[in-house]
Formats: structure tokens, sequence, C-alpha cells
């Protein structure tokens, strides 16, 4: 049942999502990608959307993904499912375990656990930005424009900042990038 | 207090973009100076707290506060606060995106934006790493992980995140338990 599956699936992605937003992202791609519920392209046109919208990016992916497949009410679900974990660790932090987490065996495991992250974030970029250029898991079919744009948009990335001293927001990176899309993919 | 607190959190949820860290920061201005509902040390902890358990950041925050305040109560009302606002955009937004992409000039919009997603991704993950301690086992973890990762991307195989990192997870614990369990207390630092 649809509704059952989103519950776990997404239960699942709050109760393991470490590091914010970026660690959700992978984790999430596996429940969606696993159930089938969106394509690889529709997911990253969400994790887009939700990067540009306000609140949590993991709420409003969960929301989205709810709502594409169930409606409303599995929109409520999946919102609902990705919350609960946080929401009841937090409580049981402050209510029970105040000394769970310097617990030196819970330390331990965290200090396992966040360069694991760390690698499955770098490795979902690195597998993306791939994709998108030379198709790896679609018979390498490269994409010349998709090239070209990756190159010019990582250069805006990654040397906007020595020269601007700031990071570009990423909404305003998502703005260029869309400009970008419209002329390159236009002509 | 209740609808205050709603109130506010409604108001954190639906003007900060980009996720977490940009919610701390407004938590931060919000509920410690202007309402004052909870101290800087507290703020401080929570969002130590928030890096070591899962789930939304800014949801921990809002839980916190929300308890602190008005109890479990308020706790649900606070987090409610902050999920409502971009449960309704998105909503919204759910309903229309694929006619929406259907335009010609908006799918070649998304083309280009596809390509930004990677990319920030993998900044994100880039950040990371730059803030890692300069460590062998952290170090070695990591790039394990993402061999093995870019690998099950690859190759698609049906083997899932969560599962490499409960493999981290009982590495470190008996590397840990292994060595004796010894001398330094309080684990890793920042």
């Amino acid at each position: 049942m649809i509704y059952l599956d989103l519950l776990l699936g997404f239960l699942r992605v709050g109760l393991f999502a470490f590091g914010g937003a970026y660690g959700a992202i992978p984790l999430i791609r596996d429940v969606v990608l696993s159930y089938g519920w969106l394509t690889d392209e529709a997911l990253t046109y969400m994790i887009a959307v939700s990067e540009s919208t306000p609140g949590p990016i993991m709420v409003n992916l969960a929301t989205y993904v709810g709502s594409s497949q169930a409606g409303f009410l599995g929109a409520v679900i999946a919102t609902f499912a990705v919350v609960l974990p946080s929401f009841v660790i937090i409580l049981l932090v402050m209510i029970a375990l105040k000394n769970l987490l310097k617990n030196r065996y819970t330390q331990a495991i965290l200090r396992g656990v966040k360069p694991c992250i760390i690698g499955i974030i770098m490795a979902t970029g690195v597998f993306m930005v791939l994709n998108n250029t030379i198709g790896l898991n679609k018979n390498f079919d490269c994409d010349i424009k998709a090239i070209i744009l990756t190159i010019v948009l990582a250069t805006l990335m990654f040397v906007s900042k020595p020269i601007l001293k700031k990071k570009i927001s990423p909404i305003m990176f998502i703005v260029v990038a869309a400009f970008c899309g419209i002329v390159v993919y236009g002509l | 207090m209740l609808l205050d607190l709603f109130l506010t959190f409604a108001k954190i949820g639906f003007f900060t973009f980009g996720g977490g860290y940009a919610m701390i920061s407004m938590i931060e201005n919000i509920c410690v100076e202007r309402k004052q509902w909870i101290t800087h040390d507290e703020m401080m902890n929570v969002t130590v707290i928030a890096e070591s358990t899962p789930g939304p950041i800014a949801i921990n925050c809002a839980t916190f506060v929300g308890y602190k305040k008005a109890g479990f109560l308020g706790a649900i009302i606070a987090t409610l606060g902050i999920i409502v606002p971009s449960f309704i955009v998105i909503y919204i937004i759910s309903m229309f995106l694929d006619n929406f992409l259907e335009i010609t000039i908006i799918a070649n919009a998304f083309k280009g934006i596809k390509i930004a997603v990677g990319i920030l991704i993998l900044d994100a993950g880039i950040t990371m790493v730059k803030k890692m301690q300069k460590k062998a086992f952290p170090q070695t973890i990591m790039i394990c992980s993402l061999i093995a990762m870019l690998a099950i991307n690859i190759f698609a195989w049906n083997f899932s995140s969560i599962a490499l990192m409960l493999i981290a997870a009982v590495v470190s614990l008996s590397i840990y338990v292994a060595k004796g369990a010894p001398e330094q207390k309080g684990g890793a630092k920042k």
C-alpha cells in the first residue's frame, strides 16, 4: 500500500539523515528510486525547487514526493514521517538521555558515521555531475551542451568565492543555471 | 504562548530559504535576541545536538525551543509552525510542476538547473571534507564510503546508503572497543 510505503520510506530517511539536507538527499534518492516513485530526472528538478522555496529541504522533498504519489494525504504522511524521528529524538535527549550524546560509545559511533555521510554526499555529487555530462548509466551518451554548462557553472561556483569574497547563494546559483539552460538549450 | 510559538516559527519557516543553516541564524536572531525564549548557550547546545542527531536541523531547533517554553504541546506546535508554510508552498507547486515542465522554455531552464544541483551537492560535500579532521581514520572512512557509494550508483546495485552508514558505525565502534576504549574522554572535537 502506497501510504504505508511512504510512511516507512520517509521514516527511514528521517531516522538516518544526519548532516542536514545534503545528508538527506542521497537517502531520499535511495528510497525514491528503489520504490520507483520518481525518475532521477524528476527528483533532481525537485531538489532544485526545494532549494528555492522556503523551509527545510528534507520536508519540502517529502511533501512533494508524497503529494506526487498519493495526493494530499500522501503529502501529509510523508512529511509527518520525515519529521517524526528527529522530533522524538530531540525530546528524548532533552528529557531522559541528557548524557547519551556525550557517552563515549555514542561518540565512537558518530565518529564513524559522520565521515561516511560525507563520502556518500561526495559520491552523490560526483555521480550526478558525471551522469549529466557523460551519461554514466545512460550508455555513455555524451551531452556536449551539458558539458559546456557544467564547466561554466562549476567555474562560477568555485571561482566566485575568492573573487566575490562570498560564496554565491544556492538560490542565485539556480537562477543563473536556469538562465544558462534557456540560452544553451534554446538555441 | 502557543499561538505566539506557532506564528513565530511559521514566520521562520516561511522566510528562510536554503534549508537548515540559514534557519539557525534566523532562529538565533528571533528566539534568543528578540523574544529571549532561550539563551545563546542553549542555542549553541541545541545546534551541537542537532548535528549529532538525524533529521532537519530546523526541526530539531523548533522542537527544542517549543518544549522549553511550553512542554510537549509546545514542541508539537513549534514544529508544526516550521513545517506548515513549506508544506503549503510545495503542495501547491506539486500540483502544477508537471504542466509547467511541458513549456519548452521552462523545460530548458530545468535542464540547466539539473546541472546546478549536481554541482551544489558536490560543493556541499567538498565544504564538509575541508572541515573534517585531517586524521587517517575519518579520511579512510570517507574515501571508502565515497568509492562504495559511487560504485553502487554507477552499477545500480541494490545496496542502500543506510547499510553503508551502519557498516561505518560498526567498524568505528569495534575499533574503539578493540583499542580498549581508552584515554580521551568526550570523544571527537569539532
